[in-house]
């Protein structure tokens, strides 16, 4: 029999910790992996988009356009549109608004989302109740729509586009985090912090919170490309992100009378959006892999 | 299972009352109102005038007065008149409603069609190079922006091939009848349908192969095999039956993003139907009209979780609600 124990040491061993176990998972889905490589070049390119352009993304040189778009050359990479204005420095500057206005617009509503959700799930009963009923209704609300007309009637900002998408994106949130509150509430750990006399307010946020943060982490990443579709489509629309902000959403509504002559104009704004979000969705894949046990060898 | 379905109707309604105050609420804040429609532009700057116009039309009233009397009336059947054509709103929506849910009714099948099968093959070859295969691209089908499906589909099929055409319902040029109009529809229908269901097959298919690989591991698909079924039927018949419950609440719960996808669909490829018309309604700041479209969406929407609810618990008797 002794000879096929396992070698046992006596020595006391240090247990791996938790975020090396969930990295390691992480790094077996390969896309994910590419994915947050490629996202982290964006980043860095989104910080220093100033110093990077080549040109001055709004810079006009009609002379060189002659009043229709340029295809890509030595001299602009990337081509120019009708006034002459550099692809490229314009296509780094619209990435980086809808990196900025997605990642924003979802730190807003997880902000939101964690709040009630949490509330609904600590508390219970009719507070429950009450903001189930009214998660309800925020979830019958044609968003998109009433986006559109928000952004169409009234005079937008920027900072109002972000928090209007996260106000009307944070119901999945709110009931994940329910749910999983009221699971973790039966827990023993938590009864037993209850039982000597953790308050409330610390039990939340110190053994509620961390405990369902798997599950938030994963529903921002994935949140993340809604919100930049969401963007994008509205600028697509000639209502999103208001001037003079340049984003790819927009470059795609003035690419459109263009569609036949000029394929650079419409290609890279798109493959950029396509990118960005692909990525996003690749990494919260990964993520929702690396944080499930049961996946864990 | 009737006190449900009548429990779950008499909860929708505070739910569209909410949705109607904050949709009133906003056309209220808006700049503008009905009166500048009715306006004489030769007496345009005479204040009593302008005064009389607003009381002729009830807009002195407070607030709550005008939105109990736009309420009743609204669910009298009047929703007023459009700002821009003048005529009844009903009118407009009726004109424009049939075409968005032929267009969303043909896509959610052709989503059905596609995603499906994509779900099995998936998850009956899991972790090959199939499955692989399948779920990258679903996931990729999930990222693509449908404005921009839109734009790359137009350029190859109608642009660079002329194989279909590139807006509209109708061919312009000619008028077909019989079994020629239903072709010549289907051909415009060709492009818008196939972006507004992309989306949806790419996360049905996720959806499905995630529900039959969950029903796999049950213990009565294993007492199937063990009495012997052989493996059609054990997946055939007592797998997909049970796999295919999940995607009823999906139909359901699909309604926002095929409201949504219409809107942006409809208005690029020119498809007059009511998502075009709550973008020119936009455009135009015609708010009868935009109320009546955020109202009929949100009805949309709220029939069909409730639809999504009823349906499930009819096909899964394991489900009873009381």
């Amino acid at each position: 029999m002794t000879e096929y124990a396992a070698p046992l040491s006596l020595e006391r061993q240090e247990p791996t910790p938790q975020w090396k176990l969930i990295l390691r998972q992480f790094r077996r889905h390969r896309l994910a992996v590419i994915s947050a490589i490629l996202l982290a070049v964006m980043l860095v390119l989104a910080v220093f988009t100033d110093v990077l352009t080549p040109y001055d993304p709004n810079a006009t040189n009609t002379a060189y356009a002659g009043g229709k778009p340029q295809p890509p050359s030595l001299e602009y990479a990337l081509g120019t549109d009708n006034y002459g204005r550099d692809y490229l420095s314009r296509a780094m500057v619209g990435a980086r608004v809808s990196l900025f206005v997605g990642v924003s617009a979802v730190v807003f509503e997880i902000l939101i989302g964690v709040s009630i959700g949490a509330a609904a799930g600590y508390f219970g009963g009719w507070v429950d109740n009450v903001l189930m009923r009214f998660t309800d209704v925020f979830l019958s609300i044609p968003g998109f729509f009433l986006l559109l007309i928000i952004s169409g009637v009234f005079e937008g900002t920027l900072l109002a586009l972000i928090i209007l998408i996260g106000a009307l994106n944070w119901m999945t949130v709110a009931r994940l985090i329910r749910a999983e509150f009221l699971s973790l509430k039966g827990r023993e750990f938590v009864l037993a912090a209850h039982c000597i006399g953790v308050p409330g307010w610390r039990l939340i946020t110190r053994h509620l919170l961390p405990n369902a943060l798997a599950p938030i982490i994963v529903a921002a990443t994935l949140s993340v490309p809604y919100a930049i579709l969401t963007e994008s489509a509205l600028s697509f629309l000639g209502l999103g992100v208001p001037p003079p902000h340049a984003s790819l959403g927009k470059m795609l509504e003035e690419a459109q009378q263009w569609l036949r002559s000029a394929w650079w104009m419409w290609v890279v704004p798109g493959v950029i959006i396509s990118t960005i979000v692909l990525a996003f969705n690749f990494i919260g894949d990964g993520l929702r892999d690396a944080f499930d046990p049961q996946l864990r060898r | 299972m009737t006190r449900y379905v009548i429990r779950r109707l008499l909860q929708a309604i505070p739910l569209l009352v909410a949705i109607s105050i904050i949709v009133f609420a906003l056309v209220e804040l808006a700049p503008g109102d009905a009166s500048q429609m009715y306006i004489d532009p030769e007496k345009g700057t005479d204040p009593e005038y302008l005064e009389r116009v607003r009381t002729s039309l009830g807009l002195d009233q407070p607030v709550t007065v005008r939105y109990v009397s736009w309420l009743t009336k609204t669910l009298e059947g009047d929703l007023g008149f459009s700002f821009r054509t003048r005529r009844p709103v009903t009118l407009e929506i009726g004109d424009r409603l049939p075409n968005t849910l032929l267009l969303g009714g043909v896509s959610l099948m052709l989503s059905l069609a596609i995603a499906i099968p994509i779900g099995i093959v998936s998850a009956l070859r899991r972790y090959t190079l199939v499955d692989y295969i399948l779920s990258t691209l679903a996931l990729v089908g999930i990222s693509l922006p449908a404005f921009w499906v839109a734009l790359l589909l137009l350029q190859v099929f109608a642009i660079q091939l002329n194989w279909l055409p590139a807006v509209g319902m109708h061919d312009v040029r000619n008028t077909y009848e019989g079994w020629a109009a239903t072709l010549d529809v289907l051909r415009h229908m060709i492009l818008p349908a196939t972006v507004l269901s992309l989306a949806q097959t790419a996360s049905w298919s996720r959806y499905q192969r995630s529900a039959l690989l969950e029903v796999l591991g049950q213990d009565y698909i294993r007492t199937a095999r063990a009495k012997g079924a052989r493996e059609r039927r054990v997946i055939g018949f007592h797998a997909l039956r049970n796999a295919l419950i999940p995607m009823i609440t999906l139909i359901g719960l699909s309604v926002p993003s095929i409201v949504t996808g219409a809107f942006i669909t409809e208005t690029i490829f020119g498809w007059p139907g009511m998502g075009r018309l709550g973008v020119e309604a936009i455009n135009g700041r015609d708010y009868p009209i935009i109320m009546a479209v955020t109202m009929l969406s949100a009805l949309l929407i709220v029939t069909g979780n409730l639809l999504a609810d009823i349906a499930y618990a009819w096909a899964d008797p394991r489900i009873r609600y009381d």
